[in-house]
């Protein structure tokens, strides 16, 4: 028992591959930075939607959130430690991810180009803008059914269902 | 003594194999999470109207568990740097407490998710809550899992068995972590 435990620690030591060990202050300071960076994505939005400033949410909303990924992924993962080989499979994982995005993207983010149309998106988008232009809308959160009874069994067919195709090619 | 894997100790490549592993596990996860957040935000910048529902999700909610999220985090590394020291019983009672903070969360999600059902915003309302319950729901299913890993790494932990799986554990739990980092954004604060 007493070998095994030896041997663990052992590997927890040796296999563990950093190069670098970090005092636990370094792991609260990280906390603490965290901490600070929620706290700003956050308020920020607020701020942003406040002053009309949508670059504000932006920034503060996501960018912020990309500044705490690699916080976590640097200083808790300890990945800039690691082989140059796991970096590589992690960021061929997040090109498949990008790749799949700009590939249909295209076809989703427009709802009409050269002899296509999506006409059911764009008559739902119309008809929700016109509900809640008129105030009946499920935009006021305590109406209880108002989302399900009035989405229920149109939301499956909001954009992305049938092409009509005018031209016979898209 | 029962069955003992050795092979996961092992380390050709440079990295002990188990963490080569979680490694390869979180490179295909991300390609899981991605397709799906890539889905959502395509489809929320074609549909301007999505922001109409998006007002119904809860910040709040949202918000404690981004912070109990971030604060399991901390003591997940605390506990694979008690296993470093080689402190089995330290690195176990850290990921008690990280199980713990898993626990919160999904009591948070519990209480948010039976307001939102009980208003009528259900997984078939309409794709914006079919997304959300998607998304929501999948990451939290990880959760469970990692808790359910913690608690068995925890258990050999104790007895200082097998400390390099506190780090491999560690680093699930920290990707479970970097999710919910984007869908907080994503589903609560982009309205």
């Amino acid at each position: 028992m007493a070998e095994h435990a030896e041997a663990a620690a052992e590997h927890g030591h040796d296999d563990h591959g950093h190069g670098e060990h970090h005092d636990v202050s370094f792991y609260y300071k990280t906390y603490a930075a965290l901490v600070v960076l929620f706290i700003i994505s956050v308020v920020g939005p607020y701020i942003g939607e406040i002053t009309g400033i949508q670059i504000i949410t932006l920034i503060t909303a996501f960018g912020i959130a990309v500044v705490k990924a690699g916080l976590v992924i640097r200083n808790f993962m300890h990945l800039n430690v690691e082989k140059a080989f796991v970096h590589y499979f992690l960021i061929t994982s997040l090109a498949f991810m990008f790749l799949f995005f700009f590939a249909v993207a295209p076809d989703v983010l427009k709802h009409d180009g050269t002899n296509w149309e999506n006409v059911a998106a764009k008559d739902w988008i119309e008809q929700k803008d016109a509900e809640y232009a008129a105030g009946g809308g499920d935009h006021h959160g305590g109406g209880h059914g108002d989302a399900h009874g009035e989405d229920h069994g149109g939301g499956h067919d909001e954009g992305h269902g049938e092409k009509k195709d005018e031209g016979g090619h898209h | 003594m029962g069955f003992r894997p050795i092979a996961n100790t092992r380390s050709a490549t440079g990295i002990m194999t188990a963490k080569l592993a979680v490694w390869w596990l979180i490179a295909s996860e991300i390609v899981i999470f991605g397709g799906l957040l890539a889905c959502y935000i395509m489809h929320r910048l074609a549909h301007h109207e999505w922001a109409y529902y998006a007002v119904h999700t809860n910040v709040i909610a949202g918000a404690t568990n981004t912070m109990i999220l971030l604060t399991s985090s901390l003591f997940a590394v605390l506990a694979h740097h008690a296993a470093e020291q080689g402190d089995g019983k330290k690195a176990a009672r850290n990921l008690l407490i990280t199980c713990g903070f898993g626990l919160g969360f999904l009591v948070v999600k519990s209480i948010e998710w039976t307001t939102e059902i009980q208003h009528g915003y259900t997984i078939t309302a309409n794709t914006f809550w079919s997304f959300y319950y998607t998304a929501a729901g999948i990451h939290g299913a990880h959760v469970i899992v990692g808790m359910l890993c913690m608690l068995w790494v925890a258990n050999t932990a104790r007895q200082g068995k097998d400390l390099h799986r506190v780090e491999n554990v560690g680093l699930y739990w920290h990707f479970v972590d970097l999710v919910w980092i984007f869908l907080f954004p994503l589903l609560y604060i982009a309205k």
